[in-house]
């Protein structure tokens, strides 16, 4: 019932830190975000002039920067999921909940070390892509000094740790790496581009998750062919933590009354 | 003390627990047998408030496991010797479940050094064999210095110096004045390590006795007469008058007779004015094996039936003749005395019976009620 906080977070700790998924999803999740992004950036750099006049116009280097990141935070999701899910599938869980029957700190200790971690390395990846993508772009680039950018840097690695939480919660209502992940991947590489792709869906696309967080990271409101949106940077990052706190609570709901 | 109140347990139609009731004890090594699906890791889950109960309710001391304050120092436990990450080093994976309730790491090195790990602390738990993983899961059981320890099936996978060792420590641990509850599928494991025993089958109370009693209740005592001799001839006809007497003979497959209903004694008489010889008349008891075995037949979730070999079936010229009792069954050998095996999944009255039909039914089989 009443199990300290700070033991469950030491052991959680201990629990991340000594296994070897932790180390390849977050290295992948960072590498593919500056990595892709940086190449992007390089292509755009090289074509800026022969680009129409409104996209020069509407043009926005920070989300620029991180254009990499639709590719990284598939690995964020998929560290999220086996953070919990390996509890399930090796059976440690039994073990961890014999150790701490309560559930809500087990739980919660386990979440908030590993978005912790996550928002630790989301934050190191933005700010990695942010400057390497502006490099590149050169005196298309934008300064980290400018208006709103500091904002839009921080809020991407902020993005990347919701987008792990909210994997961890789904992962806890479904309590399998394999149906975790194969929902969760082909949701947000294609129904979630899909539906924002289209002027008919786009109205329902605006409000997934990803979609809605990723309004963090813009400057310019409308940039780049993306639509208005009836919700600003924080609006759009609300309506993620909304998304994030119901995969929570569900996962909460499922660990408490479900056999372990 | 664990006590459980008409805990029952339901997946879907099946029922797994059927309305349990018992008692576990410190100071005792309580054992809790049962044939495969029969309930005993269910229960054990229970207990550990892993799996909901469909009804009933079970408690430690006076306590639903998951409203034990800081449940680990109270409570221990071995469910799965694979229920680990094995990616993890065996003593990252302790020193993990050791920070749940804030034990210190100095006793993780002590678990490791109680269960003979200490070797294997730094290695990688997939590497483990079954046996190194009982090991590491009854350390993590030791972890908090509970009052109160479940094992589930652990001398699962051990050679015999970890039964032994398993054994030893069980015994110790309920000497200290702990509640130790060890699920088991084996009797003879049982026999020697419990002082205590809860039988079920099919999810239901079988018996709740002290291992005495359990012995005494369901062991029947029979002879083993050897007649001079190695043709049959002398062995029928001595079957033959045992039987006049009132005994009950059965033939053994390596020629001996093994009977029940008359005392030692009876037996040399008879075979004195008979002007036979004997060249083996010894006293045995039936093994708790069968008796559990009896106990049980009737709740067995898996019964295997005979392979009929359709295709490959060829008169073996080897074959032992067919006896004129009850089929012919291999020899079983075991520690102290012939143990009779199996007795056969059909034809319920195959082998060794007592002198009267019932006799040692009456006193346990299927009825718990009589029985404690
Ligand atoms: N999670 C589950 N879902 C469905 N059936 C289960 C589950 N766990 C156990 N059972 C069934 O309940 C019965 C008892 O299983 P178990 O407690 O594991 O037996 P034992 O440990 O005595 O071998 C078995 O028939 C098993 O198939
Ligand atoms: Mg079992």
């Amino acid at each position: 019932m009443t199990v300290a906080l700070p033991a469950v977070l030491n052991s959680e700790w201990t629990k991340i830190r000594t296994v070897s998924s932790t180390v390849w999803t977050l290295a992948i999740a960072l590498i593919a975000t500056v990595g892709f992004g940086a190449g992007f950036c390089a292509l755009i750099s090289s074509a800026f002039d022969s680009m129409p006049e409104i996209e020069r116009a509407t043009f926005d280097p920070t989300l620029m920067s991180f254009s990499g990141m639709q590719f990284g935070q598939l690995a964020m999701i998929v560290f999220g999921v086996l953070v919990v899910s390996t509890e399930y599938s090796t059976g440690m869980i039994r073990a961890s909940l014999a150790a701490v029957p309560g559930r809500g700190s087990f739980l919660l200790g386990k979440l908030t070390v590993a978005t912790a971690l996550a928002l630790l390395v989301g934050l190191t990846t933005s700010f990695v892509a942010f400057f390497v993508g502006q490099a590149i772009l050169g005196e298309h680039g934008i300064g980290i000094g400018e208006e709103n950018v500091l904002r839009a840097v921080i809020g991407a690695g902020v993005y990347m740790a919701l987008l792990a939480l909210f994997s961890m919660g789904v992962a806890t209502m479904l309590r399998s790496s394999v149906a975790s992940i194969s929902i969760l991947i082909p949701f947000f590489l294609i129904v979630s581009n899909l539906l924002s792709g289209f002027e008919v869906t786009r109205k329902y696309g605006q409000y997934l998750p990803d979609k809605a967080g990723s309004k963090i990271m813009q400057i310019v409101p409308d940039a780049m062919g993306r639509g208005e949106t009836p919700y600003g940077p924080w609006g759009g990052l609300a309506i993620m933590l909304l998304w994030v706190a119901a995969a929570v609570l569900g996962g909460y709901f499922v660990l408490k009354n479900r056999d372990a | 003390m664990i006590e459980a109140v008409g805990l029952t347990k339901r997946f879907g139609a099946k029922t797994a627990v059927d309305q349990l009731s018992f008692q576990v004890r410190p100071g005792h090594v309580t054992g809790f047998l049962g044939p495969n699906g029969s309930g005993k890791s269910t229960t054990m889950r229970m207990i550990l408030g892993l799996d909901r109960p469909t009804a009933g309710h079970v408690t430690i001391n006076g306590h639903a496991f998951r409203e034990l304050p800081n449940a680990q120092r109270h409570v221990g436990a071995l469910l799965d010797a694979k229920a680990m990450h094995g990616g993890r080093r065996a003593r990252t994976h302790l020193l993990s479940i050791a920070q749940l309730s804030g034990i210190p790491e100095k006793r993780v090195d002590e678990v490791l050094a109680v269960v003979g790990l200490q070797d294997a602390a730094r290695q990688r738990t997939k590497g483990f064999s079954l046996g190194m993983g009982q090991r590491l899961g009854i350390a993590t059981a030791l972890l908090g210095d509970p009052q109160v320890l479940l094992f589930d099936e652990p001398v699962n996978g051990l050679d015999p110096e970890g039964i032994l060792w398993v054994r030893n420590l069980m015994r110790r641990l309920a000497a200290e004045g702990r509640t130790v509850f060890v699920s088991s599928h084996l009797m003879s494991e049982m026999a020697v390590t419990a002082d205590h025993l809860i039988v079920i089958g099919r999810g239901r109370l079988l018996a709740d006795m002290s291992t005495q009693e359990f012995i005494t209740h369901n062991s029947a005592g029979f002879a083993r007469v050897r007649v001079a001799g190695t043709g049959p001839d002398g062995r029928d006809a001595f079957a033959e008058i045992l039987r006049k007497d009132g005994a009950r003979v059965l033939q053994e497959p390596d020629g001996a007779l093994r009977v029940t209903g008359l005392e030692l004694p009876r037996i040399s008489d008879l075979a004195h004015e008979g002007g036979l010889r004997l060249w083996e008349l010894s006293p045995h008891r039936a093994s708790l094996e069968e008796a559990y075995m009896r106990m049980t037949r009737s709740s067995v979730e898996y019964t295997s039936t005979d392979d009929p070999r359709a295709q490959l079936w060829e008169t073996d010229p080897l074959a032992l003749p067919q006896w004129e009792e009850g089929p012919a069954a291999p020899e079983v050998p075991q520690t102290g005395f012939f143990a009779p095996p199996p007795p056969a999944a059909t034809g319920g009255s195959g082998f060794l019976m007592p002198s009267e039909p019932g006799e040692l039914a009456a006193s346990a089989q299927n009825n718990p009620e009589a029985s404690r």
